[in-house]
Parts: structure tokens; sequence; C-alpha cells
């Protein structure tokens, strides 16, 4: 395997959790949700994968695990945003603190503990094609599964009736309410799909990305998939190309600190982000307004009766 | 044409009682209305009547205190839109339900029920578009569409569901009046179809042009039920708005002197969809006299009030004159600094922080007076203001300098007019002084007006309550679109006469009766 090919492949890898946890918050965010909590369901889903993953011996339950954990921590959200109709900034970010204190205390005990390589797929003839093979038909399930969801949430939310309705009431939802559409229902739905994407994206960075767990291992990770939905406009093709350049960015970097160039290493982590900033304004100079953010983003909910 | 009514026939939807309190406000006091098929019944009265709340009762968006809604006969309870959908009820609401972002095929798909697909509602689109004539673009995106062409979907929405009964609330507020023309003939074709309409209105000249039947609803009571087409516009003009005499002032006639407030030929584009421009507005208030301007909500009256206080700039300085001094074209502190005072309608938001203290609020009007020295707040000065605020207007406070949103609307309006008055203006305009507000603080609210006048202060009063201004002011004018009527002593104006300046019959009395 070339160095190039190694390159690539590490980028993937880095790439995946940023996908599949953006795909969720952005499903949250269409719904009128801004979630800040990603951080903290990343890091409740790493641990509690990694725990149950070494405990049962099981990828699979591990898995499992994580997007439990993910899920439930939404749902305390869920139960406070909603229930309450509280600050969603200041409960999101909350939450945050919350999912990092506990994923510690519950991934504590099994500091140190290292999981097995999760094996990639392989199909005979195609894996083993030069530079393509491994690339595109040698990774591992989670890869082609962040690529399908990609799929799914973006037809789902233009080609469906319930993502139509879904995003009518993150567009407006005092309308959505006189029109009769279930406003609490759908953004709960959301919410909990948020929370569930974040856990598994945390299951992947413990149990394939670092195939251990150390306290803290998510490293701002659940932020950037926050940055990369608006980066996105709100849509799953440009969260899967944010995902990759942002992973891309990661990976290089490193690379390019390797191979001492010269230019400061800070500097290179910046352009990500420095990257986001430009997009957003070159995406609001040609339109005029606010682009694709949902109406009632981050606004409270409750009806008139 | 309307299908003939037989108004033996059993109703298609009856309201026996309806009532809805909002804390102390009654804003639907036992309200009955019955609704034959194929019907356009107008629901007539000025805004605060109690007409939104009544149509969003029958609609399932709001829930009754009491009464009962009877459809064909049968009792029936709305918790929500769905269930008025699925009894055959379709809504036009005066401020689009509608999602910018979204085209106008998904708009239109999100209202229906699930077995709608996106293909089924575009070929349908058609179909009724032809049919009523309204004509859409299925895939555009509904922030690019002009007011009438939103309003097209809307209706649509509700066609589509085959609607027994369509309500639409005040529907030609936004529309040209070519635009108006064209919604009267597709009700009219609808009602011939056999679908009842109930039109919610304060324009008499649609009234009378589509309908047959009118219930009359005045401060959340019901006033009368009649054929608009039987009665004057003089008539129903004096139903909506009231025949009481008001209060005749007690004390001293003011006596005015100099010019305080000028406005010359001030003319300004609207600053939004339901927006309203101004159209060359002239007005003189004196010292010593209180100015009214009465009209309906919407012709004008904020933007009014933002191209007075400031707000808005005008184009030309001299649009604006306070005290001698030129002063279209320079904020409100400025003028405040010429001896203006400001209260806008809205108490929570606009004229008070809702999350500050009574003392911190005094910052808003008062940062260039004694609350604060050198850019640094006199807090203890606030304090002291506040509770002078407090103790001259009786405002009934939880504690001693609460949150603005602690307070009930009066109290809170008892504070901000204080505020200002405290400081003895030279001119103040306020904007709808008592709506919303309990009887008690009202009475106050008048007095403290009148009594500042009587001072030797110009007051301009922009208000929607006929009563009030009767009560208070010495001139009045009646705004109309954007356009003020001439401003004429009080004793010179009758009621009937504002209503019809209101109603925007005056000048055209001969054209009104002619339909």
């Amino acid at each position: 395997m070339t160095t190039f090919e190694a390159i690539l492949l590490t980028i993937v890898t880095a790439s995946t959790p940023l996908l599949i946890a953006a795909l969720g918050e952005l499903v949250t965010e269409r719904s009128g949700v801004l979630n800040l909590g990603v951080e903290g369901m990343m890091a409740m889903g790493a641990a509690c994968s990694f725990a149950a993953a070494v405990t049962f011996d099981s990828t699979l339950l591990g898995v499992g695990a994580g997007i439990l954990a993910g899920a439930l921590m939404s749902a305390l959200f869920a139960l406070v945003v909603l229930g309450f109709a509280a600050n969603q900034v200041g409960s999101g970010l909350a939450l945050t603190i919350l999912g990092l204190g506990l994923s510690g205390l519950i991934g504590a005990p099994f500091v140190g503990a290292r999981r097995d390589p999760v094996a990639p797929i392989s199909i005979p003839g195609l894996s083993d094609l030069p530079i393509v093979g491994r690339l595109f038909f040698g990774q591992d399930l989670f890869v082609y599964v962040s690529i399908a969801l990609t799929v799914a949430v973006a037809y789902y939310l233009t080609k469906t009736r319930s993502g139509l309705t879904l995003r009518s009431i993150g567009e407006n939802h005092a309308s959505a309410h006189a029109l009769g559409l279930p406003v609490w229902r759908m953004r709960f739905l959301a919410i909990l799909f948020g929370g569930a994407c974040s856990g598994l994206a945390g299951a992947y960075l413990s149990l394939v990305y670092t195939r251990f767990w150390s306290p803290n291992m998510t490293a701002g990770r659940g932020w950037i998939a926050l940055a990369l939905v608006v980066f996105a406009a709100w849509r799953p093709g440009w969260a899967l190309i944010g995902a990759y350049i942002f992973g891309a960015a990661t990976v290089l970097q490193l690379h390019a600190q390797a191979a001492q160039f010269g230019v400061p290493s800070q500097l290179l982590s910046a352009v990500p982000y420095l990257a986001t900033i430009l997009a957003l304004l070159l995406l609001s100079l040609r339109h005029g307004r606010a682009v694709g953010a949902p109406g009632s983003l981050g606004a409270p909910f409750v009806p008139d009766r | 044409m309307q299908a003939d009514v037989s108004p033996s026939g059993p109703p298609l939807v009856e309201l026996k009682g309806i009532s809805k309190r909002y804390g102390d406000l009654l804003a639907n006091d036992g309200i009955n209305l019955a609704i034959q098929p194929g019907e356009i019944h107008a629901l007539l009265g000025e805004n605060g009547a109690g007409k939104s709340t009544l149509v969003k009762i029958l609609y399932g968006v709001i829930e009754p205190t009491a009464g009962e809604i009877l459809w064909e006969g049968r009792p029936v309870f709305l918790s929500s839109p769905v269930e008025a959908r699925a009894l055959g009820l379709g809504m036009v609401f005066q401020h689009f339900s509608l999602f910018d972002e979204l085209t106008v095929a998904e708009n239109i798909a999100v209202a229906l029920s699930d077995d709608w697909s996106l293909a089924t509602v575009r070929s349908k689109l058609g179909d009724i578009s032809q049919a009523y004539g309204l004509a859409l673009e299925p895939d555009r995106a509904v922030w690019t569409l002009s007011a009438g062409e939103r309003q097209r979907i809307e209706i649509i929405r509700c066609l589509l569901q085959n609607p027994r009964l369509l309500i639409l609330d005040e529907p030609t507020s936004v529309l040209t009046p070519q635009e108006a023309e064209h919604l009267f003939v597709t009700l009219d074709k609808l009602s011939a179809d056999g679908c009842a309409i109930l039109y919610i209105s304060h324009k008499l000249e649609e009234v009378r042009r589509l309908c047959r039947s009118a219930t009359i609803l005045r401060g959340g009571r019901f006033v009368a039920s009649i054929d608009p087409r039987e009665r004057s516009a003089r008539d129903i003009a004096a139903l909506m708005v009231g025949n009481e005499v008001g209060e005749v002032r007690t004390g001293t006639p003011h006596v005015p002197k100099g010019e305080m407030l000028t406005v010359r030929h001030l003319s300004m584009p609207s600053g939004g969809l339901h927006g309203q421009a101004l159209d060359d507005i002239n007005l003189i208030a004196k010292a010593g006299e209180i100015v009214g301007i009465a009209g309906i909500a919407g012709n004008g009256q904020s933007e009014l009030f933002a191209a007075l206080s400031g707000e808005r700039l005008a184009d030309k300085a001299e649009a604006v004159v306070i005290a001698g001094k030129s002063c279209g074209g320079v904020d409100i502190d400025s003028r405040r600094r010429l001896g203006a005072a400001f209260v806008p309608e809205e108490r929570l938001g606009h004229a008070a922080a809702p999350t500050h203290r009574l003392s911190e609020n005094t910052l808003i009007s008062h940062a260039a007076a004694e609350v604060s020295r050198s850019g640094f707040i006199l807090l203890n000065a606030a304090k002291r203001l506040a509770r002078a605020i407090i103790k001259t207007f009786d405002v009934r406070a939880p504690d001693g300098d609460p949150q603005a949103r602690k307070l009930s609307g009066g109290n809170l309006q008892k504070f901000v007019i204080g505020r200002e008055i405290i400081r003895h203006p030279k001119l103040l305009v306020v904007d709808q002084p008592t709506w919303g507000v309990d009887a008690g603080a009202a009475r106050l609210i008048r007095q403290a007006l009148v009594d500042l006048a009587g001072e030797g202060s110009a007051v301009v009063v922009i208000s929607q309550d006929l009563d009030e201004l009767f009560e208070v002011a010495d001139r009045m004018a009646v705004i109309h679109q954007g356009r003020l009527s001439a401003l004429k002593p009080i004793n010179e104006w009758t009621k009937e006469a504002v209503g019809l300046e209101m109603l925007g019959v005056a000048q055209s009395q001969g054209a009104a009766h002619a339909v």
C-alpha cells in the first residue's frame, strides 16, 4: 500500500464520524431545534459503546449501546427544550458538559483496554484493484452506512411527506401548528434521530478510529459536526462534501506538520474553519438572505391556546 | 351568483354562546352565529371586536372558555384544525400560514392529508387554477411571490379539500383592488357551487358587494345580524363603531398656543408586506391641545408614529418640525432633546425591555437626561425615578423594582406613559395609549394625557378607540390607507362621519350606494 493510498484511507476514517454526527444534527435543526449537545452525546456514545463492546466482547452490541446512549441523552434534551420550552442554547451547552463528565465516569474502568480492529469488508476482485480497490470496496461497514445515511436523509427530506412536514415545522412552527401539524412529535423524533447519530459517531470513534477509550477523546469533533451543518447550508449532500473537506484537512495538516513545510501547524488547523466562514460569506452574498437556515431554528415553541 | 338560501333550513354551522377569556380580557362574550349552506356571511367589526378570536375558535386553533359549536345540528368539539378540516372547514388566514422557503406545491401538500402525493397536488393545482382563475406556478419558492399570489396558495389549499365552509380572515387587507375583485369573482363561483363562506372584514363596500347576511360584533359582543344590502353604509358604520356618547371632559378647556409639531407633506414608502405607505400627511399640534388620530389598525398608524418619533427618517428634514426645529432627518434621541416624548403601541419589547427592571427601563427614554452621566448609569437616580413614576401613576408592581414583564398590561402601560409624562415633555406622541388595558388604568391614562395638555404640552394620540378620542381630543383627523383626513375640532365630528372616514367611504358615498 502506498503512502498516498494510506492517506486517503485515513481521510475516510476521519471524515465518517463527522458525517454521521452532522447528518443527525442536520435533521434536528431542520425541525427547528438547535442541539449544541452533539459533543456530549458523541462522548457518551463513545464511552458506552466501548464499555459494552469490551464487556460482552461484541462490536454489534457496542454499536447498539452507543446509539442508545446518544438517543437517551437527546431524550433528556428533548424533555427540557420541548416539555419545558427551555432555552435551546443553554440546554445544549449543559448537555455537552453533562455528556463529557458522565462519559468519563462510565469509561473510567475501561481506560487501557483495547479492541481488535473491525474487519473491513472484502469483495474478491474489486477490493484488490490498485488505489481505488481499498478506497471504494474495502472500507469498514460504517463508511457505507454513513454514505447510505446521507442518501436516505436527502431522500427523506425532499421526497417524503413526513420530510416535508418536518421542514415546514422547522421553517415556521406557528404556521405549522395553525395547520394542525404535529410540532412536538416531529421535533421529538428529530431530536432522537440526532442523538442516535451522535451516539453512532461516538461508537465509531472508540470502536474503529482509536480502538481504545480515553476521557475527552471526542476532541471537539461534535463542534465540527455542528459547524458542518451550517457549512452545508442544511443540505445533506453538502454535509458529505464538507465532512470530507474537514476530515481531509485534519489528516493532511498532520502530514504537513510531519513533512515540516514551514507553515505553522496552527494555521493549517485553522484552514477548515476559515473555509467555513468564507463559504458562509459567499453563500449569503449570492442569496442576500440567511441561506437555508430553518426559520424557527432555536426558537422555543409555546402554542397559543 | 349566490345559491338561494332558505332561512328556515338547518344551518350548516351554528355557534352558541361562545366566550373566550384571556386573563382580565373577555375577547368573546356569549356570541351566537349561524351560517346556511352556500351562504356568504360577513363577520363585521372594528379591530379588537373579537372577530379573529371567534373564527380561530371555529377552526379549532384555540379553545373557547364557554359555549358550543353545532355542525349540521350535531354538537362538535374541535380540539385542532385537523378535526375542523375533517369536518369540511377551510381557513384562509389574515397573516398567511405559509412557509417561505418551500415551493408552492410543497406549501399546499403540507396542509393536506397524507394520501396526497406531490404529483397529485401538482395536477389538481392545475385543474383548480383553471376552474377558479387562480394562476400559480407550482415550483416557485413562496418568498418570491406577491401577497395576492400567496393568498391564492391559501385558498387553493382549502379548495383541494372540498370544503363545506370556507373562512376568510380580512382577505383583502394585503391585496390590490384588482386582486381583490379577482378574489370576489372566485368567491361568487364557490358560493354558487354550494360552499358556505364566512367573510371577516371591516371594509363595508366589500361586504355589501359580496354578502346577503352579516353579523356585527363590537367589544367582543354580538351587536346585530343584518342584511348589509338593505342597510346604509352609515347605519352599518354606526353599529360597528357604537352610538354611546363619550364622557364629557371636566376641567378647564384647553387653550392652544404656538405650533409644537408641524408635519408637512410627509410621504413614506411602506416598510414591508403588511405595511402601509404614508401619502402626503399634513398635521399640526399646538401647545396645550390634544390631537387625536382615528383609524382602523393597519392604515398607516404605526408608520406615522415611526415617522414622528424618528424610528424611520423622512426624506426631507422639514417634513417633521418639532418646537420650531426641522428634524425629519434626525434620530429619536435628538428629538427627545428638543422636548418631545414618544410612547409606541407595543409596550413589551418596544416601549419596555421585558427582562429589565423598571429602573433600568427608565434609561430607554431618559438616557439623555438625569439617569446617566458621561456614559455611566446613575443607578440610584434611575431607581428614584422609577419609584416616582410608580407612585405618581399608581403602578401596581409585584415588588419594589420588578422586571417589566412581571407587570400586567395595564400597569406596564401606566409605567411607560408615566415615564414620558414625568419629564413634562413639550410634545407627547402616543400610539394606542389604552389598547388592551382595563377600564381603571385607561381612565387614569386618559386623565394624565388631558392634564399634560392642560399644563401647556402638545399631545398627539393615535387610537382605534373612538370613545377615547371623543373623550380626550380637542381636534381630530382620521387616517385611512396612509392618507389623513382634514383635522377638525372634535365638536364638528360625529361618530357616523368618523366611521365613514375610517372605512374610506366618505369620499365615495355615491358609489357605495350604487352597489
